[in-house]
């Protein structure tokens, strides 16, 4: 038990620091309220050091997998922070800073104390090994998101959307809590083997109980349960319906930490509940029900937010089905599947490592887009349609600039960082093909044509920015300097990822290849992973 | 000397993205740097030219490898054999000429455009010298973005829609032969036991193919390249975004865009398919005549000029892809020269009908007439260059028509005479056409919109200087085209000899099969006798 706190310290600096900002954010000194971010900002670059580091201070080493998840959740949760750094300003635009101090009208506190909660929710999932540590975890990201979508904009559409995501969430929630409980009970355990790792000694999990009992009916409605439920996390079909609203009604900043925190925990969860039965699926279980769900969802989740996206006139709600575009995307790779490496080194074939790569890459790109929306006012209201980009690069080239490489990288075109994040999901799909099975083969063409449907609407933004003359009524807000860096950050990291994104596909590739028993991770491994994504992208 | 092709790939790029930087009050400059910038990359691959050793034209010349991705087996590659250097020739002649040629017709977004163009030029020049399929892939892609800007802003009233069809139809068909790559990939990485994306090593991958695995190939490859050529039946997007586009955007997307979909059917589909293609090339040719056909007649009844051209693209396209797919060295080289020599000559007429454009604003053909009166200079150029188009013997159209027919004329095996004897309207449609245009706009009464009348000018000299070059050249490949064609036949040779293979086994195939099949009845009736 010792080992396992051991192992949890920069969660617990997080979390410590989530309290302290609270408090320290109702204090009457605004100076003080507003130094919530700096230590916000601090909480995650030390937790970043301990995540890295922490074995040089006697902490227990993470698994690659844990190193690589958490480092990424904690490297764009800073580029998240600094996007989000004016958003109390925002919701509060009209208060004046120390006359009408009263502790029930700033927000700040708050929204930067439930910021750290859901990161160091998201990074707790990556840590799992029984099912109601998953089931807090996972809570622990979604929770403090429907506070932060509520009460992060001065907009009646807020609370709403805070409201549905509530009460759609703690919907999908108990659904998958129900699936988790159906586990216990063919099983008898909570306990599972978290992906990468293997069972100790005598240790009875539901991966062992699965492997040797076969899956049966109540176990196979449990995990179908969870996937669905988790569904909800990563936005796909059947419980994507809540996205275009929520992404719509909560401040820009807030709608881009949506599409990655949460995002990312339900994908880490996916990969949890898959491992207990493990890849490939096809061969699992009840004539691979299992394979099948997944395909269909991912095949579903692909086209339904490609289309839906089409007949959207608000930019947010594009962006927002694009979100669960890339979740089908991402399916793809996590049906396809780690490699039982019988050599180490690069496996283009391990369908995790490209999910684990396709998300740090949709991370910063999407961040880029949702950027420049959080920067641009039209009349005073957020910039949300197509009509309020028009002709942006006759007034701001520079952000106009910013997010034609997001969006072109979200479409895929070569050589930009998506592109390689699709090459590695659909090279990883085109490996399953071993027998010539078709299903694979059509997979990725379907991938590929829910792509080329995908380019039209990005497409449309591009217009918008680039083609007609200025709309005379969007401006740059003077007010968010650090959305402005947070945005050209992502930018340049998209660009420098493009051209070389070697160092990250093997940090990937290495996190995901699980490490034979007998190697124990050492410090030298450790140390051998690549710089901080932190660094590279802040620079 | 080694780095020369990642050089004359990546000038253009940087320095086309360096326009942007210069501040607005300097934004006139833009055009005199782009002219300097195409100049020097021409000058760089004429020195190349040079440089080049014709005693064996079918090597990979000015080889050059750099690992980019080592995970993904993806390198930096370059490397150009006749064939590549040809097209990189016609790539950097044409672009000076057309940079020269927007000189007056861009009113506002100078920079813009000029560092589009120069992109554009970067990227076309990388498609023909990449020896990485990701690498070919990636620069093929990366022409739409420079062309898609190009239409979007700079075209005229349908601007939008043609650009955005223009982006969508190219994508589409493209990304489907990125999944079809994507798939000898991993066939590759099976066979070889590492991934790679060399074109060389990837075709041996595909020659060791099941028929049926060709043909699954083929059809990617097609997707995307068809779009780009195009052929009938998905060639709509090509005459919208031709009539969209302005004069630049046009010259350079009929004399270079078009080519890079041959190029990719004469460098991976001609290879790496060849049992699929035996059995499809009948298919994909009757697809060629119907396109050379159909748009001729559609030419037939355009009132607007740039569109007749436009279409006429479209026919002479089918011609070049006839030719290909004849499989053998006589079609085969016939449709290179015709993709050099329709660049050249479809070019000029854009540039011409786009002078006509800048002065009278229209394109209307019952607006327009009889100009050979009043601008004798312009319509010499005209008339000279639409007898260039329409193949008339001594100039440059004629040898690539002509080696195009005759080599579908005697693909006996694949194609045969009737192919070229019914592609062969197209030549007299194409006649009646250009003739119908020339009759009108040229000579005839003299007219054009009312309130231009009192300002009609002749070409100037630096519309003149834009013209000469293409017409000169013109001339010489018209009149003396041998000493390319005997630079071309090694590599293209090469690149047929498997299917030229195919085509001889099957042959010998048929035979055998005869000779069985008359022994078996030979040998049958004594077996029933014993």
């Amino acid at each position: 038990m010792m080992t396992k706190i051991n192992t949890l310290w920069p969660e617990i600096v997080i979390l410590g620091m989530a309290f302290l900002v609270m408090i320290v954010g109702l204090s009457p000194s605004a100076k003080a309220r507003r130094f919530t971010f700096y230590m916000s900002a601090a909480a995650l670059v030390v937790a970043g050091y301990l995540v890295m580091r922490g074995d040089t201070l006697g902490l227990e080493p993470l698994s690659g997998m844990a190193m690589y998840l958490k480092l990424a959740i904690l490297a764009i949760g800073l580029l998240l922070l600094l996007a989000a750094a004016e958003v109390p300003d925002e919701a509060h635009a009209d208060l004046p800073d120390d006359k009408s101090f009263h502790p029930s009208l700033v927000s700040r506190g708050e929204f930067y104390g439930f910021f750290l909660m859901s990161l160091a929710g998201a990074m707790l999932c990556v840590d799992a090994d029984d099912l109601i540590w998953l089931f807090l975890a996972l809570e622990l990201t979604s929770l403090p998101t429907y506070v932060m979508v509520s009460i992060a904009r001065d907009r009646i559409e807020a609370p709403e959307a805070g409201v549905k995501y509530f009460f759609l969430g703690a919907f999908a929630a108990a659904i998958f809590l129900y699936g988790f409980t159906l586990l216990y009970g063919a099983t008898g355990t909570t306990l599972f083997v978290p992906f990468g790792q293997t069972a100790g000694e005598g240790a009875v999990t539901i991966n062992g109980v699965l492997a040797e009992q076969g899956i049966g009916s109540l176990a196979m409605l449990g995990l179908i349960l969870s996937i669905l439920g988790i569904c909800f996390k990563i936005a796909a079909v059947p419980m994507h319906a809540y996205a275009a609203d929520v992404y719509q009604g909560a401040a820009t900043p807030v709608t881009a930490f949506l599409a990655f925190v949460p995002k990312t925990a339900g994908i880490v969860a996916m990969i949890a509940v898959l491992n207990m039965v493990g890849w490939p699926l096809e061969n699992q279980g009840l004539d691979g029900a299992l394979f099948w769900l997944i395909w269909v969802l991912a095949v579903a989740t692909m086209f339904l937010g490609n289309t839906m996206a089409l007949r959207q006139k608000n930019v947010k709600r594009v962006l927002a089905f694009s979100s669960i575009a890339h979740s089908g995307y991402m399916l793809v790779g996590l049906l396809a599947g780690p490699v039982v490496a019988e050599h180490s080194g690069f496996h283009i074939s391990n369908g995790i490592a490209a999910v684990l790569f396709y998300l740090v890459a949709y991370g910063v790109m999407n961040l880029g887009a949702f950027g420049v929306l959080g920067i641009l006012r039209s009349k005073g209201e957020e910039c949300e349609t197509y009509d309020d980009l028009r002709g942006l690069v006759r007034r701001h080239p520079v952000l106009a600039t910013v997010m034609a490489v997001c969006v072109f990288s979200l479409t895929g075109l070569p050589p930009i960082l998506g592109f390689w994040g699709k090459l590695y999901l659909v090279g990883a799909a085109m490996s399953q093909a071993q027998g010539g099975q078709s299903e694979w083969v059509w997979l990725v063409v379907l991938l590929v044509m829910a792509s080329a449907i995908g380019a039209v609407y990005y497409l449309r933004i591009i217009a918008a920015c680039f083609l007609p003359d200025a709309n005379e009524e969007t401006v740059a807000s003077p007010k968010v300097p650090w959305r402005i860096v947070a945005s050209v950050a992502s930018a340049v990291g998209v660009v420098v990822l493009s051209v070389s994104s070697g160092w990250l596909l093997d940090a990937a590739n290495d996190a995901a290849s699980p490490k034979p028993q007998s190697a124990e991770p050492t410090a030298e491994q450790i140390t051998d992973e690549p710089t901080p994504v932190v660094s590279q992208l802040i620079d | 000397m080694k780095t020369l092709l990642p050089i004359l790939v990546l000038l253009p790029v940087v320095c086309g993205f360096g326009l942007a930087l210069l501040p607005a009050s300097r934004a006139s400059l833009a055009k005199g740097l782009a002219l300097l910038v195409s100049l020097a990359v021409f000058a760089l691959s004429l020195a190349m030219c040079f440089r080049f050793d014709f005693a064996e034209p079918e090597v990979m010349q000015f080889f050059y490898v750099q690992n980019w991705l080592p995970q993904f087996g993806v390198a930096f590659s370059f490397g150009i054999d006749s064939i590549s250097l040809w097209l990189i020739m016609l790539t950097t002649f044409l672009m000076p000429i057309t940079v020269l040629g927007s000189f007056s017709a861009v009113k506002e977004r100078h920079k813009e455009f000029f560092m589009w163009l120069l992109v554009l030029e970067g990227a076309m020049l990388g498609v023909f010298a990449a020896r990485d399929l990701i690498l070919f892939y990636t620069f093929f892609e990366l022409t739409l973005i420079p062309m898609y800007f190009l239409i979007g802003i700079y075209g005229s009233t349908q601007k939008l829609w043609a650009s955005k069809k223009f982006f969508i139809f190219t994508l589409t068909g493209s990304l489907l032969t990125f999944a079809g790559l994507m798939w000898l990939a991993w066939i590759g990485s099976t066979k070889l036991g590492y991934w790679t994306f060399e074109i060389g090593q990837l075709t041996e991958v595909a020659l060791s193919l099941s028929a049926s695995q060709q043909a699954w190939l083929l059809g990617a490859l097609m997707a995307g390249f068809a779009v780009k050529v195009p052929l009938f039946p998905v060639h709509t997007w090509l005459p919208l975004a031709h009539t969209e586009a302005p004069t630049a955007g046009s010259v350079i997307l009929a004399g270079v865009l078009l080519k890079l979909g041959t190029y990719g059917l004469l460098r991976f589909a001609l290879p790496m398919t060849p049992e699929a293609l035996v059995t499809f090339a009948p298919l994909i040719a009757v697809l060629a005549i119907i396109g050379i056909i159909y748009t001729a007649l559609i030419c037939w009844v355009q009132q607007d000029v740039k569109k007749l051209v436009a279409y006429s693209s479209v026919s002479h396209l089918g011609f070049c892809v006839l030719g290909m797919f004849a499989l053998n060295l006589a079609g085969v080289t016939g449709s290179v020269l015709y993709m050099i020599n329709h660049g050249l000559s479809t070019g000029a007429l854009f540039l011409c009908i786009g002078m006509i454009y800048e002065r009278y604003h229209t394109r209307d053909m019952d607006e327009l007439g009889g100009l050979g009166k009043k601008m004798p200079v312009w319509a010499t150029f005209m008339v000279f260059f639409c007898m260039a188009s329409v193949g008339l013997p001594g100039l440059n159209g004629f040898v690539g028509e002509f080696l195009t027919l005759l080599g579908a004329f005697i693909a006996q095996d694949v194609l045969g005479p009737w192919y070229a004897g019914v592609a062969a309207i197209g030549l007299i449609l194409g006649a009646i056409y250009v003739l119908y245009m020339v009759g009108r706009v040229v000579v005839g009464p003299f007219k054009v919109p009312k309130k231009y009348e009192d300002h009609v000018t002749d070409l100037n000299a630096r519309e003149i200087a834009v013209l000469t070059p293409i017409a000169i050249a013109c001339v010489v490949l018209g009149v003396w085209p041998t000493p390319m064609i005997r630079t071309m036949e090694a590599p293209i040779n090469g690149l047929t000899a498997a299917v030229q293979h195919e085509i001889a086994e099957r042959k010998a195939d048929a035979e055998t099969t005869e000779l069985t099949l008359v022994i078996d009845a030979d040998v049958t009736p004594t077996e029933v006798v014993r």
